[in-house]
């Protein structure tokens, strides 16, 4: 957050809501002309880092639309804010200020216009989509593995032969500090020496909507894979990962997914569940 | 509450012209019944094992011209869709309505009844004809689909046409008979017609279902337990969720209409009348939609856990982004029901003096709004992409998770509960000894429940998968207690309260007519989107892992076209909704006379030629 930014927009809020109490009367449209501008500051310099433009068009949209209805649901200050723009657009003692807003207009647009153009080109933005959907289920080894019912099998370890599940976890960690580090860093935070080669940069699996909210067989499915193995739709998928398959055993797999839990301090997804 | 105490007079039926109504009812159910046999008779047609046998000469799939056999399908079957809900949703409110009637002796909640129940029959009708085509269009455009569907649900469609002739005799029934039988019968008839109408929903949701979630088959595809394929995962969510979704729907057409008949209205009577059915329509709307979400929120649960795979494609893959459409379509749903309350609080003497919380109420609504529309992964350039750090932003994530989701949507409906009581004590005084502590009461129910709601958001994000899901569970609970115990307290309070004033019907700009609007149409949107998601979730699959879906179709089309496809069947539904209220209309409308006027004029055009012929008209007299 740009807390500098935020508190100097509510300091004018405040500071003109002293102005409007004591000496002027502001009237509910330029309140509400007041508060989209602060809104939109807010969103567009108030955050750190800086908001994507696609989302701050939807939350302005929402801030619109919300505005407008504050407006209208009281028919008379509607009445009055009708008022207040015709006379505006019909009044002679208005006719400066309206020919400098018809003035104005068209020179924002310019500049509008001129900003964009002198942009460096970009490629058009996209709607990537994170969460590839599994198969039903994939070959490994030669053997089917049903990825709806699959399980990791030392699992159950945790709680029957807690040692064991110990070297499971040793030998998950040395699976990923020889394999995985490069690319998701040793934080698991996804920012390893590699990974800023990468566009995108890998996912932070700290972070408590990414494998938290997997079953183990996905991530198995996602490891043994990799980038290759990804479905045809929502393609472009834009993703490095090799095909694990190729180097690690199925042991390897499940013991370095046991470890991504054990040190983030999540629990898998279970399967199954209601009906 | 919904009771018209500013109505003037209540209004008397109008005596339907025309045919009698033994006649007409018979013609029209005659038509519905005929509709009926083609498609039990379809149907027995692949039944018989003869037909279902497979043939090397027969195609699995069969194209249209001009527009693709899936398109054609998708939209009948929305169109059907929409109609159906309609068609079920409506005896539901007004056998309540007629109920309340009943109890009160209140004539005018029986006159309301009636003008939701003269939408039925022209739609039942369309309903009807909507369905014989879309089960003409799946046996000639996806024969081997349909054989396969047909092998599995056989059976069920003999009680399937059976209660649809049921239906028929109980809908028209329940409509000609509108006081011709004694008020008990009249009531148990529109029961009838509700327990039937849902049975109906119910065999025909274990077909779809079964397509999203198929159980009760071997890995083969062949048929080991009849329940089993018809109780699959999703099938009691769906069935819930598309009756609460349902009510919400024939709600906000129900208000439509009346919004209709208020802008044309010419008499006060006639604007406090349709003023009031359109308030009653959107209350029922806002009451279904208020549990629409938990019931929604259930069937995810239930299709996650069949197949995450399916489960990923729907929340979080292909399909996510139309969850963000959703989002905002829902988001203006509560909008707009809000906007619509706080424009009504105007026909309301001392409701001014609530007028000063709508600006919080509404910015609550905003926050909520905007929490729910944002996406987990968001749209950015590779500039943006790269200051976030990736496609997540560390700020906005936590946003774009069903934690941050479930919190706004409990206290997005907290907040359009708070409107309608502000809406209901507009012109109440509480006269009973304890009416500030009652009203402490209430507001400490809320600040606990709040405090309560937002926790658990929060915790959710510190907590596995599990047990996140497990939360959503307490909020929903926490929630509908809060509405129960304000409710109920809210009952006592204000019993024998001082009344400011009556409600003054009729008294109410017409933008809250176009919000009506606004809310019909916003419906109907969401359910053609929702729809196209349920079934597209397949992607490459009829049944899903069971048949594969090989015709030319078998892509996934782009969230634009399927926006597309969705606007299109809303504007047809639309447009067929105008003929429904056009048609529905007439029975009120006078019976035509030749115009007095119009003889006149005639006569006088006549009169020249009259005159030139008269000496050749004589003479032929003559």
């Amino acid at each position: 957050m740009n807390l500098l930014v935020l508190l100097v927009i509510v300091a004018a809020l405040a500071a003109l809501q002293l102005v409007a109490t004591r000496w002027v009367t502001v009237n509910r449209l330029a309140w509400m002309a007041v508060w989209w501008v602060a809104i939109y500051l807010g969103l567009a310099y108030g955050i750190n880092p800086p908001l994507p433009s696609s989302i701050i068009v939807l939350f302005m949209a929402i801030v619109t639309l919300a505005l407008a209805v504050y407006l209208s649901a009281d028919s008379d200050e509607l009445a009055s804010a009708v008022q207040t723009v015709t006379a505006f657009i019909v009044e002679k003692r208005f006719r400066v200020a309206l020919l400098t807003v018809l003035a104005v207009l068209p020179l924002l647009v310019a500049l509008k216009v001129y900003t964009n153009l002198s942009n460096p080109p970009q490629p058009p933005s996209s709607s990537r989509t994170i969460h590839p959907p599994p198969p039903a289920s994939i070959i490994f080894d030669g053997t089917a593995i049903d990825l709806a019912t699959a399980n990791n099998p030392y699992r159950e370890l945790e709680h029957t032969d807690p040692a064991a599940f110990a070297q499971h976890v040793e030998n998950g960690r040395r699976v990923y500090f020889e394999n995985c580090f490069y690319c998701h860093g040793d934080n698991m935070q996804g920012a390893g020496m590699f990974a800023h080669g990468y566009d995108p940069i890998p996912a932070n699996f700290n972070d408590p909507t990414t494998i938290a909210m997997l079953q183990e067989s996905y991530l198995f499915w996602r490891i043994a894979k990799g980038a290759p193995g990804l479905p045809s739709e929502s393609t472009p998928w834009s993703s490095a990962m090799p095909a694990w398959e190729n180097f690690l055993t199925e042991e390897e797999i499940w013991d370095v997914i046991i470890f991504l839990y054990e040190f983030t301090g999540y629990e898998p997804r279970a399967q199954g569940m209601p009906h | 509450m919904i009771r018209p105490s500013g109505l003037i007079a209540p209004f008397p039926k109008t005596p339907r012209a025309g045919m009698p109504m033994i006649r007409r009812c018979c013609a029209t159910m005659g038509r519905v019944l005929l509709i009926g046999l083609v498609v039990g008779g379809a149907m027995a047609l692949l039944c018989d094992p003869a037909f279902a046998a497979p043939q090397e000469a027969d195609p699995d799939y069969r194209t249209l011209p001009f527009i693709s056999s899936r398109v054609a399908i998708w939209i009948i079957a929305e169109l059907h869709l929409m109609f159906a809900a309609f068609v079920l949703a409506v005896p539901m409110f007004a056998l309540i309505i007629e109920y309340i009637g009943y109890k009160t002796g209140d004539k005018r909640f029986d006159q309301l009844a009636y003008d939701f129940t003269k939408l039925l029959s022209v739609s039942f009708s369309f309903t009807a004809t909507l369905g014989a085509l879309l089960t003409f269009g799946l046996i000639v455009l996806y024969p081997a689909l349909t054989k396969y569907l047909v092998k599995i649900f056989s059976w069920t469609f003999l009680p399937y046409v059976l209660l649809f002739f049921f239906e028929a005799v109980f809908l028209y029934a329940y409509y000609y008979g509108w006081g011709k039988f004694s008020p008990r019968v009249h009531l148990f008839l529109g029961l009838m017609l509700n327990i039937v109408g849902t049975a109906i929903m119910f065999i025909a949701n274990a077909w779809l279902t079964f397509m999203n979630t198929p159980s009760g088959i071997d890995e083969l595809g062949n048929l080991t337990s009849i329940w089993d394929a018809i109780n699959n995962y999703i099938w009691m969510p769906i069935n819930i969720h598309r009756l609460i979704a349902n009510m919400a729907f024939g709600g906000a057409i129900g208000a439509a209409y009346g919004a209709y008949k208020f802008l044309g209205a010419r008499t006060l009577e006639e604007k406090a009348h349709y003023d009031w059915m359109g308030y009653i329509g959107n209350f029922i709307a806002i009451c279904a939609l208020l549990p629409l979400p938990f019931a929604g929120y259930w069937l995810g649960v239930e299709i996650y856990a069949y197949d995450q795979s399916l489960g990923i494609t729907l929340m979080g893959g292909t399909f996510s982004w139309l969850f963000i459409i959703q989002a905002v379509l829902i988001g203006n749903l509560f909008l707009a029901a809000n906007y619509y309350l706080w424009l009504s609080m105007g026909r309301i003497a001392g409701a001014e003096r609530y007028r000063k919380f709508i600006k919080y109420l509404l910015a609550v609504i905003t926050l909520c709004f905007i929490v729910w529309a944002t996406p987990h992964s968001l749209v950015a350039t590779v500039e943006e992409a790269r200051a976030m750090g990736g496609s997540h932003h560390p700020i906005l994530n936590v946003l774009g998770v069903m934690s941050a989701k479930n919190t706004a949507v409990n206290l997005l409906i907290l907040t359009t509960y708070v409107s309608f009581l502000l809406y209901r004590r507009a012109n109440k005084d509480a006269t009973v000894s304890w009416a500030k502590t009652g009203n402490l009461v209430q507001f400490g129910i809320f600040a606990v429940v709040v405090i309560f709601v937002v926790f658990l958001g929060v915790y959710g994000y510190f907590v596995d998968a599990q047990t996140r899901i497990g939360l959503s569970q307490p909020q929903v609970f926490s929630v509908l207690f809060a509405m129960v115990a304000v409710t109920v307290i809210d009952i006592f309070l204000f019993r024998g309260a001082k009344k400011r004033g009556d409600i003054a019907w009729g008294k109410i700009p017409a933008r809250a007519q176009y919000a009506l609007f606004f809310l019909a149409i916003t419906f109907a949107w969401l359910m053609g989107l929702m729809g196209y998601v349920r079934a597209g979730m397949r992607q490459h699959w009829h049944v899903y892992g069971v048949v594969r879906d090989t015709s030319v179709d078998a892509f996934t089309p782009t969230l634009g076209f399927a926006g597309l496809v969705v606007s299109i069947t809303v504007i047809i539904f639309f447009l067929f909704i105008a003929v429904v209220f056009f048609l529905s209309g007439l029975s009120s409308q006078k019976n035509w006379v030749a115009s007095p006027k119009r003889t006149r004029r005639w006569f006088r055009r006549a009169k020249p030629a009259d005159e030139l012929d008269a000496g050749t008209l004589s003479s032929d007299a003559s």
